[in-house]
């Protein structure tokens, strides 16, 4: 796939006789072994090495999970109560899972952020970024409906209250949102009926995020990583062969990552989830505080910044929407990475920074204070990619990027000390 | 300008870092595989249904109970003395199967009568009833059921006839039905499993 | 390479971002402030003590069980490794004479229930669940005045604590609940939940604004005074103070929401005869405050009986893998140095 001349020179008979009929030995060669990388990349590039691992553990986790999952409302709970209790390691695979689930989104975001600092999103770029949005589209869509099955308080309520976000279209056609959200549901409410066609689609799901995934590293290494200095590989000394460098570095970080994964598993697995989840859901009763899962918070934010009930609806959808046009959005052709953009840099912190007061601010109550500032942190979400973006990307006075991706490593190669390059 | 050197031309050389690196990191994914597959073993509900505890005291004479033991039927009768006695009576050289199949003895133990039952027990016969032919469930437990030509039990997938010890007489079954580890914890009482 | 950018600077960044993120908002407030409790179970070396596992359920069984079931226990988990570990006869004697029986279903007649009316029961055995006292959730609510008594197996699962600090802090308190693997929120609100309890709701009195002011019990003395189980302060002038009073039948609790709770005060001194030691002596205090302490104990290890196997596991896990996170690290560098030779 790549512009890469694949070099691999099977041995023997057996090897031979397989290249010839199917070239899987070759395509992991060229694509996996010898696949040229910049050799400037830092550890935010591991991150999608770390990501691959996270779409592995949970679907190992997840199909053994389904194993003991009962998906019916009278017995979702006891079940996965049961998998706590009496499975075997029951208890270790269903918080890998749901802590798993978290772990996910830290890495997706860590990406997705890195992303945006280096504009990773430029030509020819595109369709990689777009293919990362959906991936993390189909994320939230897995996401959501994983959480419904432990059918407690939090999954009840969380699946009324985001199902009737499509109610919301009854504002523009009567009876069509109600006509959606009963379709969705399969009844009057949410009942197990609604439970169990979840279970379906989060086993489903899953199998589109794989295919997605698959189509983002085909388009990853047809264009090449980007890098920090947001240059092409241009010479061989600009880059290094995947195996074992980037192979090596990718693996010390997955277990540092793991680290911190296996931190929450072993001593604190519930830190992440919600205490009303170990009550069984309830149709009669709402919790007095409904809180999505963290990696909500921010959409959640923006949803209730807006007082009209569509508005706030569109406004959700189109703060991830909104992603799929960065690569146009931005018009700074000059340069890639924000290193070189000195002006760009400051407003990529403050983007930072307002989705982590969205986060904040989304498991606060809907209510005074809260929801001005959310109102202002969504206002500058929106106007940081329609119109920071594009009109930054014209005005702004860029600074020179090196020659070269070996040069921004070694310095000037003639007169740099080899001893402190890195 | 090349910064690649001669060690680039053999980029996988291992050095001892490497190496102990990559053995920690194989040595624990191939850890980490076991709980995902002890995960389908019987877990700690089904482990707990293992042994189950049967008050004989209602089961008359001539009487047969069937109850579940992890799954399986097990099978007591309470013999008649004529049915012990022809139990008794069979010689080893009749039988198809002459090893006693019982849990709680060793495997090349002879099919007497008395290596079915438990010493002084003997008018309680415990089996498990199923087939050793394809895994049916013989006939003969309740009143009126078929006994088959020996007066024990009569297999109808496929015609196996069980004698009054459970020991395989005629038909194609292989061997003799299996006694299942269990013992008296009274009188009246057993404890299977 | 000063542009070179560095992971920890990314991390501080983000760190820094979400405390500053919070600092404009202000305190909503609201919450009750739950004094954290020194468990045997806290933290990431903390163990279940099976001394106080046993009092604990001691507990349950003497005062608790009579309105609350632990339905998803089992009679064997008492016995099994990381619980109480009672010895399995005791549990099968505890089991055959358990209070509660259990539906025994249809005889071999097809009856449901013999000639008095009484459904069919047995005593339950080591793999049933340990029995509640009611059949069902209308018959509790009958026999409990409309209130229905929470099941406690995953009660303190269920519960949990909110942070009442100040919200510039609170991104900070959250990292420093990861570290120390703060996970005992719901056992630090039951225990704050047994011993909050009141004979009557705080004193207040009202100064000539209509504002209410607190008076301690000590000073109470003759003054007339107000009884508010909560409080609604007013911040615009001249509206008075809101004061809502105990309801007909409720009890005072301080940890309770609304502090208003149908469940009167389940524990009093020397409730609960703990077995001597050989010296005669109790082997733990007869008092409310340790009853509370072991039976949350007890119903923390309820909600997680795999408690200690997980806690064990994870000290081996995090070992190896710092052991392989250092060691691939050198690895790293061992193979990336291979660039730099010239």
């Amino acid at each position: 796939m790549a512009h890469h001349e694949s070099t691999y020179n099977p041995q023997g008979r057996w090897a031979k006789w397989w290249d010839e009929r199917l070239p899987v030995a070759r395509l992991m060669n060229t694509q996996f072994v010898e696949f040229p990388t910049p050799r400037n990349l830092n550890y935010l590039w591991t991150f999608g090495g770390i990501l691959t691992f996270c779409l592995v553990a949970q679907l190992a986790t997840g199909i053994v999970l389904a194993m003991h999952y009962q998906p019916s409302g009278a017995e979702a709970f006891d079940s996965v109560d049961t998998i706590r209790r009496d499975v075997n390691y029951g208890w270790l695979i269903s918080k890998l899972h749901a802590v798993g689930a978290s772990m996910f989104f830290v890495a997706v975001y860590i990406h997705l952020f890195r992303g945006l600092y280096y504009g990773s999103y430029k030509a020819p770029r595109e369709i990689l970024w777009i293919l990362g949005v959906f991936i993390l589209l189909a994320m939230m869509a897995t996401a959501f409906m994983g959480y419904a099955l432990p059918w407690g308080q939090m999954s009840f309520w969380a699946v009324t209250v985001i199902t009737n976000l499509f109610s919301s279209l009854d504002s523009i056609i009567p009876g069509l949102g109600t006509s959606i959200v009963e379709w969705l549901w399969g009844g009057y409410a949410v009942t197990g009926k609604t439970l169990t066609r979840f279970y379906s689609l989060h086993y489903l799901l899953p199998f589109v995020l794989t295919g997605l995934v698959v189509l983002h590293i085909w388009a990853l290494h047809v264009v090449g990583q980007s890098n920090p200095t947001g240059l092409e590989i241009k010479t061989k000394a600009d880059a290094v062969p995947m195996y074992p460098y980037a192979v090596s570095k990718d693996a010390f970080a997955l277990f540092a990552f793991l680290l911190l994964f296996m931190w929450f598993v072993f001593f604190a697995p519930d830190y992440l989830g919600h205490a009303d989840n170990y009550k069984p859901a309830d149709a009669l009763v709402t919790p007095s505080h409904i809180v999505p899962e963290w990696y909500f918070l921010p959409f959640y934010a923006i949803l209730r910044a807006i007082p009209e009930k569509l508005l706030g609806v569109l406004a959700m959808f189109g703060s991830i929407a909104v992603l799929l046009f960065v690569p146009w959005l931005d018009r700074c052709r000059t340069v890639r990475s924000a290193r070189y953009r000195p002006v760009y840099k400051w407003f990529f912190w403050l983007l930072v920074f307002t989705c982590m007061a969205l986060g904040y601010l989304g498991a606060k109550p809907a209510e005074g204070v809260y929801v001005f500032w959310a109102r202002i942190f969504t206002a500058y979400y929106f106007i940081h990619f329609l119109l920071v973006l594009p009109i930054l990307g014209l005005i702004e006075t860029t600074k020179k990027p090196p020659a070269s991706i070996a040069e921004s490593v070694l310095g000037d190669v003639a007169s740099a000390d080899p001893s402190k390059a890195s | 300008m090349t910064t690649h050197n001669d060690d680039n031309a053999d980029p996988v050389r291992r050095d001892f870092m490497v190496l102990a690196g990559s053995t920690f990191a194989g040595v624990g994914a191939a850890a980490s595989l076991w709980p995902f597959i002890d995960q389908m073993n019987p877990d700690a509900g089904a482990q707990a249904l293992a042994s189950i505890e049967v008050d004989l005291e209602p089961i008359q004479e001539g009487q047969a109970v069937t109850i579940l033991w992890r799954g399986k039927p097990v099978f007591i009768r309470h013999r008649k003395a004529e049915e012990i006695k022809a139990a008794l009576d069979v010689q080893l050289s009749d039988l198809i199967d002459d090893k006693a199949r019982n849990d709680d003895l060793p495997p090349e133990d002879p099919a007497t009568d008395l290596n079915r039952v438990k010493k002084g027990q003997e008018k309680w016969l415990v089996l498990i009833g199923i087939c050793t032919h394809f895994g049916c469930i013989p006939k003969g437990q309740r009143l009126g059921d078929s006994k088959g030509e020996f007066d024990g039990w009569f297999c109808p997938c496929h015609g196996s006839h069980y004698d009054t010890s459970g020991r395989i007489r005629k038909g194609p079954a292989p061997r003799n039905m299996e006694v299942p580890p269990y013992k008296f914890v009274s009188d009246s009482k057993i404890k299977i499993g | 390479m000063k542009h070179h950018f560095k992971m920890p600077a990314f991390a501080s960044a983000i760190v820094l971002a979400t405390a500053l993120a919070s600092a404009p908002v202000h305190a909503a407030g609201g919450g009750i402030e739950i004094e954290r409790q020194d468990w045997s179970f806290s933290g990431p070396l903390g163990l279940f003590d099976r001394a106080q596992l046993q009092r604990g359920f001691q507990v349950y069984k003497e005062v608790c069980s009579g309105c609350h079931s632990i339905n998803r226990v089992r009679f064997r988990n008492l016995v099994e490794k990381g619980g109480p570990e009672f010895p399995e006869e005791a549990v099968k004697e505890l089991a055959a004479g358990w209070d509660y029986q259990i539906d025994a279903g249809p005889n071999d007649d097809g009856e449901l229930v013999d000639d008095d009316g009484e459904f069919f029961t047995r005593s339950p055995l080591l793999s049933d669940a340990i029995p509640g006292p009611y059949k069902n959730d209308k018959q509790a609510q009958a026999a409990q005045n409309g209130a229905l008594p929470p099941d406690l197996s995953l009660i303190t699962k269920a519960r949990n604590t909110d942070y009442t600090g100040p919200v510039w802090f609170h991104p900070i308190h959250m990292l420093k609940d990861i570290v120390t693997a703060y996970q005992e929120g719901g056992a630090d609100y039951l225990y704050a939940l047994l011993t909050g309890y009141s004979s009557q709701a705080p004193a207040y009195k009202r100064d000539n604004k209509g504002k209410l002011l607190p008076v301690k019990e000590d000073d109470v003395g003759s003054d007339t005074v107000e009884r508010c189980a909560t409080v609604t302060h007013e911040h615009d002038e001249g509206k008075k103070d809101v004061c809502t009073p105990m309801q007909e039948g409720m009890n005072y609790n301080a940890a309770f929401a609304g502090h208003q709770i149908a469940m009167a005060g389940p524990l009093s001194d020397e409730g609960v005869d703990y077995k001597e030691d050989a010296s005669g002596k109790p082997v733990a205090p007869l008092t409310t405050d340790q009853y509370s302490r072991d039976v949350t104990a007890f119903l923390a290890w309820a909600a997680d009986p795999s408690h200690d196997q997980r806690k064990r596991m994870g000290w081996l896990v995090m070992l190896y893998l710092l052991i392989t996170t250092v060691l691939l690290y050198y690895a790293k560098k061992s193979i990336w140095k291979r660039l730099k030779k010239h």
